[in-house]
C-alpha cells in the first residue's frame, strides 16, 4: 500500500502540471488540424490553386511571358471550329475505349490463369508486373525501336516466317500508329489489371465454385455467374483508374510518336502540350486541358456508383 | 495480405497435365514472352557493335554475337547522363519523404483522431487523388516560373507530393484501420499524449505500411514525366526520362544502341528495389484500388 500512494498522487498531479499547449495538443480537433495542415498547404497551393487557375487561363489569351486578359469563352469557341482538336478528342476517345477494353481482357485472362495451381507462382506474379514498374517513358523508347520502319523486329521475324513480304511501316501511316500505340499502352497496363484482379479473384471462396459445380455448372457458366458478379466490385475500381491512366496519358505518345504522323495520334493532353509549351499560348492549352474535365468527371461517377452497387450488394453501410 | 500464400487451390487437382499444358502453360508462357520481349529487346540491343545492329541479314538480331559496352561507355562518359541519374534519385527521394512525413500526419488524424469534418477531409483526399497531371501542367508551369523554382530541382520536389500525398495518405489511411484500436486507449490511459501514441505506438505498428507507401511513391515519381519536361530546361538538371527522351536524339539520327542502354539503366534502379519489396508494392499496388 506505501508504495502504491506516490504514485496515486503522481498520477493526480498530471492534468494540473499540464500547461495550454499540452491540452491543445491533446484535443482532437486542434491536433487534428495541425496534423493535416503539411499535406492540406501542398494540395492547396500545388493542386487545388492550380486546378482553379486552369479553368481562369482557359478563358484568358494568356502566353507565356505574358499574364493575358480575359477574353470568356472564345478559346473554347475557337476550338470548336478547330479541326485538329476534333481529330484529338476522337483519337483520345478511340485510344480510350480500345485500349482499355483490351487491357481489361486481357489483364482479366492472365488473372484467371495466375489464380490456378502453378509452380513458382509468386515469381511468375513479380515478373508479370515488371512493365508497369519500368518508367514509361523508357519501355517506350524500346517500343519506338521496335517499331522502326527499317530494323523493326517484327517486321524482320514475320518476313522470316514468310507472313509478309515487306516492311510494317508501323508509325508512318495514320492507322498503323494508332494501332501501335494502343498496342504499347496495353502492354503497358495489362500487368496492373491483371495484378489487382487477381488480389480479387483470391478473395473468392472456392467453395463457391465447388458448389456450382455440384449443380451442375460448367466451366462457363462458374465463370460467368460466380467469378464475374464476386469480382464486379474490384472491376468497376480498377477499370475506372484504368480508364483515367489512359484518357490522360501522355508520355508514351510524347516518346514514340509526339503526335504525328499528321496528328493522328495526338491526344487531347500531347496537344494541350503542343499548344501550350511549344507554341507558347498558354490560354489555348489550359482550354483543351479544360476539355477533358467533363470526360473524367464522368469516369469518376461510374466509379463512384460502381462502389455503391458494392455496399448495396455487400449489404453493409459505411 | 498474403497473395497466393497457402490459398485453397480450389477444384484443379482435377485436371489432367495434358489439358493443363493447353489451357495453362501454353498461354501463360505466350503472356511471358510478350511482356518481356521489349526488356530482352533493351538488354540485347544495348550490348551489340553497331555493325552488328544494322545488319540483319549477317547477324540474327535475336542473338548478340560480339558484345561490346561501347554504348554504355558512350552514355556514361559522353553525355549527361550521370547527372541525370542523380538527379532523378534526389528528387525521387527528397519527394518521397516529404509527402511520406505529411501523409502520416494527415492519414493518423483523418483515420484516428477523427476530428470534425475528417471524413470530408478524406473525402477531399480521395478526390485530390483522381485529378491527372496532364490537365494540372499549364497552371502549376505558370505558379512555378512565378516562384522563380523554375528549371530547379525543387521545382519537382515541391510538385511531386501533389500526386504522392493523396496516394500515400489514402494507402496509409487504410493500414492505420487494421491497427487495434486498444493499443492507443491503453497508451491513452497509461498517461501518453496523442502525439507520443502516434509516435510510439502507431508508426511503430504501420512500418509495413510505410515501407508499401514509400517504395511506391519513389517509383511513382522516378517514372513521372510531364512535370519534369515542363519545368525544366536546362540539360543538366533533367531526369532520366526527359533527358533519354530529349537529349539523346540528335536530329535524324537516332544512337539506338546508347538510348537502349539509357532505357535500360534508367529502370534497373526501380526494378532492383522492387524485387527487394515485391509483396509491399503489390500491396501498395491493390491496396490502392480497394476503398
Amino acid at each position: 500500500m506505501a508504495s502504491n500512494a506516490p504514485a496515486y498522487r503522481a498520477a493526480r498531479t498530471i492534468p494540473t502540471r499540464r500547461g495550454l499547449a499540452f491540452r491543445l495538443l491533446d484535443d482532437r480537433n486542434f491536433l487534428g488540424v495541425a496534423l493535416i495542415a503539411p499535406a492540406a498547404a501542398f494540395l492547396l497551393v500545388f493542386l487545388a490553386y492550380p486546378l482553379g487557375l486552369g479553368f481562369w487561363l482557359g478563358m484568358t489569351d494568356a502566353s507565356i511571358g505574358q499574364p493575358g486578359r480575359f477574353i470568356g469563352l472564345r478559346n473554347f469557341i475557337s476550338l470548336a471550329h478547330d479541326s485538329v482538336f476534333w481529330l484529338s478528342v476522337f483519337n483520345t476517345l478511340l485510344y480510350t475505349v480500345v485500349a482499355s477494353a483490351l487491357k481489361f481482357a486481357l489483364g482479366l485472362y492472365l488473372a484467371l490463369l495466375l489464380n490456378r495451381r502453378l509452380p513458382l507462382k509468386s515469381l511468375v506474379r513479380a515478373i508479370v508486373l515488371l512493365p508497369f514498374v519500368t518508367p514509361t517513358v523508357l519501355s517506350a523508347i524500346a517500343f519506338w525501336w521496335i517499331y522502326d520502319p527499317q530494323f523493326s523486329i517484327i517486321s524482320w521475324s514475320l518476313i522470316k516466317l514468310g507472313l509478309i513480304h515487306q516492311y510494317i511501316d508501323f508509325l508512318g501511316s495514320p492507322w498503323n500508329a494508332r494501332w501501335s500505340v494502343i498496342a504499347a499502352n496495353v502492354w503497358r497496363g495489362i500487368p496492373f489489371v491483371a495484378i489487382t484482379l487477381l488480389a480479387g479473384l483470391q478473395t473468392i471462396s472456392p467453395s463457391l465454385y465447388e458448389a456450382a459445380t455440384l449443380d451442375g455448372a460448367g466451366p462457363w457458366q462458374r465463370f460467368r455467374f460466380v467469378t464475374l458478379p464476386m469480382l464486379s466490385p474490384i472491376i468497376a475500381v480498377v477499370m475506372t483508374f484504368s480508364v483515367l491512366l489512359t484518357f490522360t496519358d501522355f508520355q508514351l505518345i510524347y516518346a514514340i510518336t509526339r503526335g504525328g504522323p499528321i496528328n493522328a495520334t495526338q491526344l487531347m493532353a500531347t496537344l494541350s502540350y503542343e499548344r501550350a509549351i511549344t507554341g507558347g499560348r498558354l490560354g489555348e492549352g489550359a482550354a483543351i486541358a479544360d476539355a477533358m474535365v467533363p470526360f473524367l468527371l464522368a469516369a469518376i461517377l461510374f466509379s463512384y456508383f460502381g462502389l455503391q452497387r458494392r455496399r448495396w450488394q455487400q449489404g453493409s453501410r459505411d | 495480405m498474403a497473395l497466393g500464400k497457402g490459398a485453397p487451390e480450389g477444384m484443379d487437382y482435377l485436371e489432367r497435365l495434358p489439358r493443363r499444358v493447353v489451357t495453362l502453360y501454353l498461354p501463360l508462357a505466350v503472356f511471358l514472352f510478350v511482356l518481356l520481349f521489349p526488356f530482352y529487346w533493351m538488354t540485347t540491343t544495348t550490348l551489340k557493335p553497331d555493325d552488328e545492329l544494322y545488319d540483319y541479314a549477317r547477324f540474327n538480331p535475336f542473338w548478340v554475337h560480339s558484345p561490346t559496352l561501347a554504348h554504355i561507355e558512350k552514355l556514361f562518359f559522353e553525355t549527361s547522363y550521370p547527372n541525370w541519374l542523380i538527379n532523378t534519385m534526389l528528387i525521387a527521394a527528397a519527394s518521397t519523404v516529404i509527402s511520406l512525413i505529411c501523409s502520416v500526419c494527415a492519414a493518423y488524424a483523418i483515420e484516428r483522431l477523427r476530428f470534425s469534418g475528417a471524413r470530408y477531409v478524406g473525402l477531399a483526399i480521395f478526390l485530390a487523388y483522381l485529378v491527372p497531371p496532364s490537365i494540372l501542367f499549364i497552371p502549376l508551369a505558370a505558379i512555378i516560373f512565378k516562384l522563380g523554382l523554375f528549371d530547379s530541382d525543387w521545382a519537382l520536389i515541391l510538385t511531386y507530393p501533389t500526386f504522392l500525398i493523396p496516394f500515400c495518405t489514402w494507402l496509409l489511411m487504410g493500414y492505420f484501420r487494421t491497427i487495434p484500436y486498444e493499443l492507443e486507449e491503453c497508451a491513452l490511459i497509461d498517461g501518453a499524449t496523442r502525439l507520443q501514441i502516434l509516435w510510439k505506438i502507431t508508426l511503430p505498428l504501420a512500418v509495413p505500411g510505410l515501407i508499401s507507401a514509400g517504395i511506391f511513391a519513389f517509383t511513382l515519381s522516378w517514372n513521372e514525366f510531364i512535370y519534369a519536361l515542363t519545368f525544366i530546361s536546362s540539360s543538366e538538371n533533367k531526369t532520366v526520362p526527359v533527358g533519354a527522351i530529349t537529349e539523346l536524339v540528335e536530329g535524324d539520327v537516332y544512337h539506338w544502341g546508347s538510348l537502349m542502354a539509357a532505357a535500360l539503366f534508367g529502370s534497373l534502379p526501380v526494378v532492383i528495389m522492387y524485387s527487394f519489396f515485391v509483396e509491399y508494392y503489390v500491396s501498395s499496388l491493390t491496396g490502392a484500388v480497394k476503398e
